[in-house]
């Protein structure tokens, strides 16, 4: 997590088991709203930024559903923890370990994300 | 059956019947006897003061005041269709119609009144009606939409205008003719009378008041062509309700030699034992009270069915009097009387304030020693549960700042918390107000339908409701119960506080708002996936009057929508969208048909006609919404806002232009609508419909919003719901012009918009609403509030905004950026969105699941 005046030229990165993964400029997210990203071995990552400029990464599938939508879903604040609700059914996944805030036995992945110049 | 159990026959299954049945078995008579209910009507018990309500939509089922499961849990055996016809009071049994003769040990008699008819000639001609049974409406109805246009009433008291409403509901030009000098000559006095003519004229009913009925003139056929009236004169009419008086139900006891009284009805004493025979019990409309008097309201009913059942069960009870408080329930006017309305008490004094131009007149009768005795009020019966309740006991304030309206000095501040403990709060029922309280604080009950179920206050003609609901809010107060109604976790205020601060301090920001009003440990964070689209939605809503940009996807608003609204589609279950381009009054050329087959069919999508009169395509990829939308705003297509919580479709009918029936433009009435509320973002969706006539092809009565066309203009019903529980809208106006119907649905959406909570629909909204519609109808109809012309500005700014959210996000290179699968390959395809085919067309090619179960569909917020 970084925060930086001069945003324009940084590049949003998120770490997989070889190094880090450069997805996308930062700019291109846009505060309380995610994207998806698509990672080299097919699989699929939701990235956020909150309000403070603070950048997360899931699993973008929805493991309720099936459907890779996580990175359309609402995001929001519980009990000082980041979080994304599903669009589709509703349930809410916690941003920093990817723990389902309504299910405790459903967890879906978490990247580790940063941005840098 | 045993010949040793004891026998209680009724006769009569009416309201009061029914009452006498619940009274025997809540005093556990029920299980130590037989019981046996003959029952003239085709149907069990019934709400005959709720009656009328027949014609705003509530149905025979929901008029029943009994199930089959009560009647079969006590043992009850009910006759229907099998009136009683003789009665043998030496061999102590009673001989039905069908033939049935059943011997009792107690014989009651609750056989209610007859409709009086004047024995004029031409009586019983086809087209003569009366008005006191759900068949007698039935009748109604159907002659009235075959064959008439113009209907009369004979007699303008209470029943007499009720049915006159009924008659003007149905699309009849409808009279009223009324021997006395004044209508409803009863209640009301010589001022009560003017001021309530001036307002049912100005409603459109014709009103002959000083006239009597001659002749019924019948035409070849056998059936009503008009009246001959006193003054000489011929009034043509298709129809005719008479509804002058009712007379008891008395010839049963008659013929068996029982006492009746002079002017009719079954002589009883203070237990309503008939006074000929201590084993016959008469109660409700047919008896004459030990007071000398027969009551033809349904409270003092009541009050015999417990006395007579009381006195069975060898309790004291007694009954000797009661107060014939009456409201009106016809549509739009106001007019009560309670307590002695006429001053007939000695040195009683009368405070008057009357205003003709507003056709309001308020009377209030005091006592001696400055207590109140009763009143008549016209125009304005706001105060009526109140003053009813105060009856007998010196008011707290002086009784002319009861009267004065609003505005007018000091208005009077007299709120149900006023009222002493034994104030009767429902007369009909005889429920007081410490009884309600007493439901609050002892039986723990929280909302008025709870109150009303353990209480019964507010289960019969209704008119206490309004007080009834103060009185909880009150007493929850005063007793500290604490209920969190804060929209969600980040905000403790209710979306209706919400929209007021929005509102008065212009706040164009989410963030803002949360910072500043939010609860102190949500504030600074990112919000919650409840408040946000809500915050969204009154920001848009309001988006023109307090400078907020109007697009869903400009600026912060776009991180604040719901995926639907982010992306304008509706998301499907395996990440597809669907597409819903707006077909006004779901009338289409066939130039649009073709455009959008070409473009389902250039991107395989699939296609189906809605419930909501358009047409969906399913099935397109994110990154494909830009491009079908290109296309289909090429063609002249807008947004449908399939996706928002927003006006949807406005369906119609052929209506007038093609259908034999019809007798307005339903499709143009529709579409212009349509076109008036589209994109207008409410707490919920909204659906409407128009109606070309009563026959009612678009269920505009299901609608939150529904229009029928009359012969006379337009009737607006609002309220009603499919979905999961259906409602039927209530009529709000009737007869209204282009103009008129308009304005209504500007202010009441409006009202809607402004009060109603997150996802509420005006369904719920408006049973959850203090005072309900009749709140509304003072609010939007009476502007009772004065916020009407605030309302209507509103909405005059909304329809002055409105931009094709789909043509602006075309033409908007930015916005555009964002519909792509992946930021970091914009153009392929997200690999999990896949399709088999199905019918011809394609479905969704569903992922297998990890986790096997799967919550209930729509059990999660919605
Ligand atoms: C497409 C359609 C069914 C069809 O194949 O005909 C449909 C489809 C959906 N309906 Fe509906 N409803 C459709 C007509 C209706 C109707 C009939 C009507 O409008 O005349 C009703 C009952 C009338 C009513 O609303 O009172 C209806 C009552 C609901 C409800 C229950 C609302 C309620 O108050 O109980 C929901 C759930 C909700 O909104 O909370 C719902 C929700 C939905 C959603 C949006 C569910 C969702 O969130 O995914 C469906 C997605 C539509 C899509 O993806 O495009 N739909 N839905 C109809 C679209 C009409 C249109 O042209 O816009
Ligand atoms: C349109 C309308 C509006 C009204 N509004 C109000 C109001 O706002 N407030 C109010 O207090 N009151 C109102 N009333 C009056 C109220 O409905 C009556 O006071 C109440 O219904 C009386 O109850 P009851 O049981 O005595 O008579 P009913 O309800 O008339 O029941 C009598 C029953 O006995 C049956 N019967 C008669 N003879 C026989 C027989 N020989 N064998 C078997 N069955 C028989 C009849 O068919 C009927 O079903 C209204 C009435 C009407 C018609
Ligand atoms: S509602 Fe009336 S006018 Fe419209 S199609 Fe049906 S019958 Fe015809
Ligand atoms: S006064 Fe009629 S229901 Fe309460």
């Amino acid at each position: 997590m970084t925060l930086a005046p001069e945003t324009t030229d940084l590049k949003v990165q998120l770490r997989l088991e070889d190094g880090w993964f450069t997805v996308c400029d930062l700019r291109l997210l846009i505060p309380g709203r995610g994207v998806a990203a698509l990672l080299p071995d097919g699989r699929q990552a939701a990235l956020f930024r909150d309000r403070a400029g603070r950048t997360y990464g899931i699993d973008n599938r929805d493991p309720f559903t099936g459907a890779a939508v996580l990175s359309r879903g609402l995001t929001g604040t519980h009990q000082g923890r980041p979080f994304v609700a599903s669009p589709l059914l509703k349930q809410r996944f916690d941003l920093l370990s990817g723990q389902c805030l309504d299910d405790e036995t459903v967890r879906v992945a978490a990247y580790d994300v940063r941005s840098t110049a | 059956m045993s010949t040793d159990t004891p026998t209680i026959v009724l006769v009569g299954h009416g309201m009061v019947g029914q009452r006498f049945l619940e009274a025997l078995a809540e005093r556990g008579l029920t299980a130590a006897h037989r019981v046996v209910v003959l029952c003239e009507e085709p149907r069990p018990a019934y709400d005959r003061v709720q009656l009328t309500s027949y014609f705003s939509g509530t149905t025979p089922e929901e008029l029943s005041m009994t199930d089959g499961e009560f009647i079969e849990r006590h043992g009850i055996e009910l006759h229907l269709g099998d009136p009683a016809e003789t009665i043998d009071r030496q061999a102590r049994t009673v001989t039905a119609r069908s033939g049935l003769t059943v011997s009792y040990d107690t014989l009651v008699l609750a056989t209610g009144s007859y409709p009086f008819v004047p024995p004029v000639p031409g009586k019983d001609a086809t087209g003569c009606f009366v008005y006191r049974t759900i068949e007698d409406l039935l009748a109604i109805e159907e002659y009235a939409g075959a064959r008439a246009t113009t209907g009369a009433v004979v007699g303008g008291g209470l029943l007499g205008l009720e049915a006159a409403g009924a008659l003007k509901g149905l699309g009849l030009a409808t009279h009223i003719v009324e021997f006395a000098p004044r209508l409803m000559p009863v209640q009301v006095d010589e001022g009560g009378g003017a001021a309530l003519l001036r307002t049912i004229e100005d409603m459109g009913l014709t009103v002959h008041t000083g006239t009597g009925t001659q002749e019924i003139v019948v035409g070849e056929e056998g059936a009503v062509t008009a009246m001959r009236l006193s003054d000489g004169s011929e009034l043509p009419t298709d129809l005719v309700v008479f509804s002058a008086g009712v007379r008891p139900r008395d010839q049963l006891a008659r013929a068996c030699g029982l006492a009746v009284g002079e002017r009719g009805g079954i002589m009883v004493d203070e237990r309503c034992r008939t006074v000929s025979d201590p084993r016959v019990f008469a109660i409700g409309e047919c008896a004459l009270a030990a007071d000398g008097r027969v009551y033809g309201l349904v409270a003092p009913g009541y009050e015999m069915a417990e006395t007579a059942a009381a006195t069975l069960a060898a309790d004291e009870a007694a009954f000797t009097g009661a107060d014939l408080s009456t409201k009106l329930k016809l549509l739009g006017v106001d007019v009560a009387s309670f307590g002695d309305a006429h001053g007939t008490t000695a040195d009683c004094l009368d405070v008057v304030y009357a205003d003709s131009r507003s056709g309001t007149y308020k009377k209030l009768v005091i006592g001696r020693d400055g207590e109140l005795l009763g009143g008549i009020l016209v125009g304005d019966a706001e105060a009526y549960g109140t003053l009813r309740a105060l009856t007998g006991s010196v008011p707290p304030v002086a009784p002319e700042r009861l009267v004065l309206p609003a505005g007018s000095g000091a208005p009077a501040e007299l709120g149900p918390s006023a009222l002493p403990d034994e104030a009767v709060v429902c007369s009909c029922h005889n429920v007081t107000k410490g009884t309600i309280r007493g439901a609050v604080t002892e039986h723990r009950c929280t909302t008025v339908p709870q109150v009303k179920k353990c209480t019964r206050a507010g289960t019969g003609c209704g008119s206490c409701v309004k007080v009834l609901g103060q009185l909880v809010d009150a007493e929850l107060e005063a007793s500290g119960v604490e209920v969190d109604k804060g929209l969600c976790g980040c905000f403790a205020q209710t979306r209706e506080e919400l929209y007021e601060i929005v509102l008065a301090l212009r706040i164009s920001s989410y963030q803002q708002l949360l910072d500043r009003y939010g609860r102190r440990e949500a504030r600074g964070g990112d919000g919650c996936e409840i408040c946000k689209p809500a915050v969204a939605s009154v920001i848009a809503s309001l988006a023109p009057a307090i400078g907020a940009d109007g697009h869903v996807l400009d600026g912060e608003q776009a991180a604040l929508q719901d995926t639907n609204d982010h992306f304008l589609a509706n998301l499907q279950r395996n990440g597809s969208y669907s597409v819903v381009p707006r077909i006004p009054g779901g009338e289409i050329t066939p130039e649009k048909l073709i455009v959008i087959g070409e473009i389902a069919r250039d991107f395989g999508l699939y296609t189906k006609i809605t419930g909501g009169q358009r047409i969906d395509m399913f099935g397109a990829r994110v990154e494909q919404l830009p491009l079908i939308w290109a296309r289909l705003v090429d063609a002249g297509f807008e947004s449908g806002h399939a996706y928002g919580k927003a006006l949807r479709t406005v369906k119609s009918c052929v209506g007038q232009t093609w259908c034999r029936y019809g007798v307005q433009d339903s499709v143009r009435m529709a579409i212009d609508l349509e076109l008036r509320y589209r994109g207008l973002r409410s707490p919920h969706k909204l659906k409407s419909a128009v109606s070309g006539c009563a026959r009612e092809c678009a269920e505009a009565r299901s609608k939150d919003f529904g229009v029928i066309a009359t012969a006379g203009g337009w009737n607006l019903y609002v309220g009603g719901n499919g979905g999961a529980t259906p409602r039927h809208a209530d009529l709000l106006a009737q007869d209204l012009t282009d103009a008129e119907l308009v304005r209504l649905i500007d202010r009441f959406l409006m009202f809607y918009i402004r009060t109603a909570d997150r996802l509420e629909r005006t369904s719920v909204w408006l049973e959850r609403i203090p005072g309900g519609l009749d709140h509304v109808r003072d609010v939007v109809v009476h502007d009772s509030l004065g916020i009407c012309g605030e309302l209507e500005a509103l909405m005059a700014a909304h329809v002055a905004g409105y931009r094709d959210e789909w043509a602006e996000t075309v033409n908007d290179p930015e916005k555009l950026a964002r519909f792509v699968s992946f930021v970091n390959a914009p153009d392929t395809p997200d690999p999990v969105v896949g399709f088999v085919p199905e019918r011809d067309q394609i479905k969704p090619d569903l992922p297998l699941l990890a986790i096997g179960t799967r919550p209930l569909e729509g059990s999660a917020q919605r």
